[in-house]
């Protein structure tokens, strides 16, 4: 495959078993995970050791973007998602397409297979130059990728662009709702609490005194009378307020002014 | 990562790169210890308080004593947390905290022991991006601690994070973007050379600005820390950490504060480069003075983070998303396309200055034009609306119409219908009337009839 004396220093090759053993570890953890949190922070494990993969084989740019795109944003999604829905429980294994595993499984060993093909066939007409000077090529990686994106893969690059804003437009037309009018703001609600009608703080409570306890008592003033704002107002518009004993505001006049004596 | 361009770093022998991590370490602890007792201290000030005062001189000791206390202490673990998860939330949030410094220069060459270093643990091309990338994964220190507590403050707290700095990740990434194109590098050394005659803060303004609000909501830090708002979610994500799991979160935020404050020095107030008047001295970008310049610099983000906890109250959720999305993006991205465009007259075009900006009146003057346009067409729709609305309103809502209940239309005011009016009528509720107007002759229930909708409680 290549005939470059690729020197690998120990660094190196440390770096690489400790992340494709992690990496690995992280893919076989998401598999095997019986709760979908667990699931997300194994391939979390994934994403993040191979970003340092990326790194350590000079590519920074795509290694960082790779922790802040997948790591940071879309596991961070997945997490959120999973925490609102509260996907705790561990998931059925009962098979709900019948055949389903075993289609699985020939569709990945047919897949495994052809990413095997494919890369090893492209590899073996192309001979590595190393990875110093593929960067030094543009005069750096980032201006290297840069290049690649704005010129070659332009199409590519604004087709897939196109599609995620399609998707992101198709999500929010979906999780849109129509409004019939238009939300009350903090202050005209404000504005209203303090007008004429309104009542700014806490309404008075019912009258729940000695014979009543109930809800549908409405308070009495000091003259007698009754205060049916102290109704709450389902029982109020219903006109289901309880009618006043005036035995009770006879009792309570005696009672208050026989102690003003 | 030896490019040519960072020679100096990646040479360090090991003692050297071990030094300085332990130096980094040490500073950052120190730091946070200081800037808990400076935070105390001022925000006292500005209550009329004196803070603390008791512990070593001006009460300098109290946060170290105060970490000891925290350490001791008993630790609580809810039965339901998800253990392994709940022990692992604090530590990523603690080493992310610390991963970030890395990155940060503190001052240019100078020589340790006799090696020639710059007073910057490692750099590379992209460094800056690293700093977000380590952040984005100290956000799940804190999403996982809300989860694993197994209860619903924390929960709550987390989701809260999550959405918060998702959303102020993206406008605190846009505006490193001007950055970037000004300097032409995403590596942390390259940017503060760049800034050698102007500081980015001048020239890239709004930049700046959409930084240093983003920062805010990014470290969960009043007017912006709802993911902890006391008064709604108790504690928020740490409400169940205690004892020294509580006191690394603890850490993690203050490590936070002193790195987004660094990052915004080295972005856009010129990292360790002395400020205007010292810059004349031609020995203030030297030796070991750049590493004072660096700590003033860095002191005043912190003395804003402060003074912004002691003046603005906590903001609305709703309100907070709604700045984060429908201002500081869009103005982020606006920004970068002005700033683009400038750069492109600049690069391929060779414009003068007076023609860009006699470009950019003519773009202004467009724009103006464009909008007057817009909002003209708007009023007479809103005005258009609200003709149609006044109508609804004044045809009276019918509950019944059709025969079917249905909801008010839009404008249509809901009425609560009263059973004794059903009962008056003729609709379907005739066999409760007998008993519905015996009530009616009731004296007492035909006091004024209540207008108003309000719910008690």
């Amino acid at each position: 495959m290549t005939d470059v004396a690729i020197d690998v220093n120990t660094g190196e090759v440390v770096v690489f078993w400790v992340c494709a053993i992690l990496a690995v570890a992280g893919a076989l953890g998401m598999v095997l995970s019986r709760k979908a949190v667990h699931s997300a922070l194994w391939i979390a494990l994934t994403m993040i050791n191979l970003a340092v993969l990326y790194v350590a084989n000079s590519a920074p740019f795509l290694g960082m973007v790779q922790i802040i795109v997948y790591t940071g944003a879309v596991m961070m999604l997945f997490l959120f998602v999973l925490m609102v829905v509260g996907v705790d429980s561990s998931d059925s294994l009962i098979e709900t397409i019948k055949g389903q595993r075993a289609a699985a499984l020939v569709l990945g060993i047919g897949l495994a297979a052809l990413l095997v093909w494919g890369i090893g066939n492209g590899l073996a007409e192309t001979s590595a130059i190393g990875l110093d000077e593929a960067n030094a090529q543009d005069g750096g990686n980032v201006q290297g990728i840069a290049n690649l994106i704005f010129t070659k893969y332009l199409l590519a690059f604004e087709l897939t662009s196109a599609l995620l804003i399609t998707a992101a437009m198709g999500a929010m037309v979906l999780a849109h709702r129509e409004r019939w009018t238009e939300r009350p703001s903090q202050r005209i609600r404000s504005i209203a609490r303090f007008q004429r009608d309104g009542h700014p703080g806490n309404l008075p409570n019912p009258g729940v005194y000695a014979r009543h306890n109930a809800v549908d008592t409405p308070a009495l003033l000091p003259d007698g009378s009754t205060l049916d704002l102290s109704v709450p107002a389902p029982v109020r518009s219903r006109a289901d307020a309880r009618p006043i004993d005036h035995a009770d505001v006879d009792e309570v006049r005696e009672i208050t002014e026989g102690k003003s004596e | 990562m030896t490019g040519s361009q960072f020679g100096l770093f990646g040479t360090d022998p090991w003692w050297l790169v071990i030094l300085k991590v332990v130096a980094i370490f040490a500073m950052l602890v120190v730091l946070t210890l200081f800037t808990i007792w400076w935070e105390r201290r001022v925000v006292s000030r500005m209550q009329n308080r004196i803070g603390p005062n008791r512990v070593g001189p001006q009460g300098l000791l109290q946060s170290l004593m105060d970490g000891f206390k925290l350490a001791l202490k008993e630790e609580i673990i809810p039965k339901s947390a998800h253990l392994a998860v709940y022990w692992i939330a604090p530590i990523i949030s603690a080493t992310a905290a610390f991963l970030a410094f890395a990155v940060i220069p503190f001052g240019p060459t100078v020589s340790i022991f006799g090696v020639e270093t710059p007073l910057q643990l490692t750099d590379f091309p992209v460094s800056v991006l690293y700093v977000l990338a380590i952040a984005s994964i100290g956000i799940y220190g804190i999403v996982l601690a809300g989860w694993s507590s197994g209860s619903t403050y924390p929960l709550l707290g987390g989701l809260r994070s999550s959405a918060q700095m998702i959303s102020y990740e993206i406008a605190m990434g846009l505006s490193f973007v001007a950055v970037f194109l000004y300097a032409g590098s995403m590596s942390t050394s390259e940017i503060i050379t760049a800034q050698e005659p102007i500081w980015f803060a001048v020239i890239l303004l709004p930049s700046f600005i959409i930084y240093v609000t983003s920062m805010v909501g990014e470290t969960n830090r009043a007017p912006f820390d709802l993911p902890e708002a006391e008064g709604e979610l108790v504690g928020g994500f740490h409400t169940e950490y205690s004892s020294l799991k509580f006191a690394m979160f603890f850490l993690a935020e203050y490590i936070n504060m002193v790195t987004v404050s660094a990052l915004a020095t080295t972005l856009f107030l010129g990292g360790w480069m002395a400020p205007w008047p010292l810059s004349l001295w031609a020995g203030a970008n030297t030796g070991w003075w750049p590493l004072l310049w660096w700590l003033v610099k860095v002191q005043l983000f912190i003395f804003m983070f402060i003074w912004l906890r002691a003046t603005l109250p906590r903001m609305r959720y709703d309100q907070f998303m709604q700045f984060g999305w429908k201002f500081l993006i869009p103005i982020s991205i606006a920004w970068i396309m002005v700033v683009a465009t400038a750069k492109a007259l600049r690069n391929d075009v060779q414009l003068s200055n007076v023609e860009i900006l006699a470009a950019g009146a003519i773009v202004i003057v467009v724009l103006l034009a464009g909008s007057w346009i817009v909002q003209s067409r708007q009023d007479r729709k809103f005005a258009e609306e609200a003709e149609a609305e006044a109508l609804a309103l004044a045809t009276p809502f019918d509950p019944m119409a059709g025969g079917f209940p249905v909801p008010p239309m839009p404008g249509q005011q809901y009425s609560f219908t009263s059973r004794r009016e059903l009962a008056q009528g003729t609709t379907i509720v005739q066999e409760r009337a007998p008993e519905e107007s015996a009530a009616d002759t009731d004296p007492a229930t035909e006091a004024e009839a209540p207008s108003e909708e309000d719910t008690h409680g």
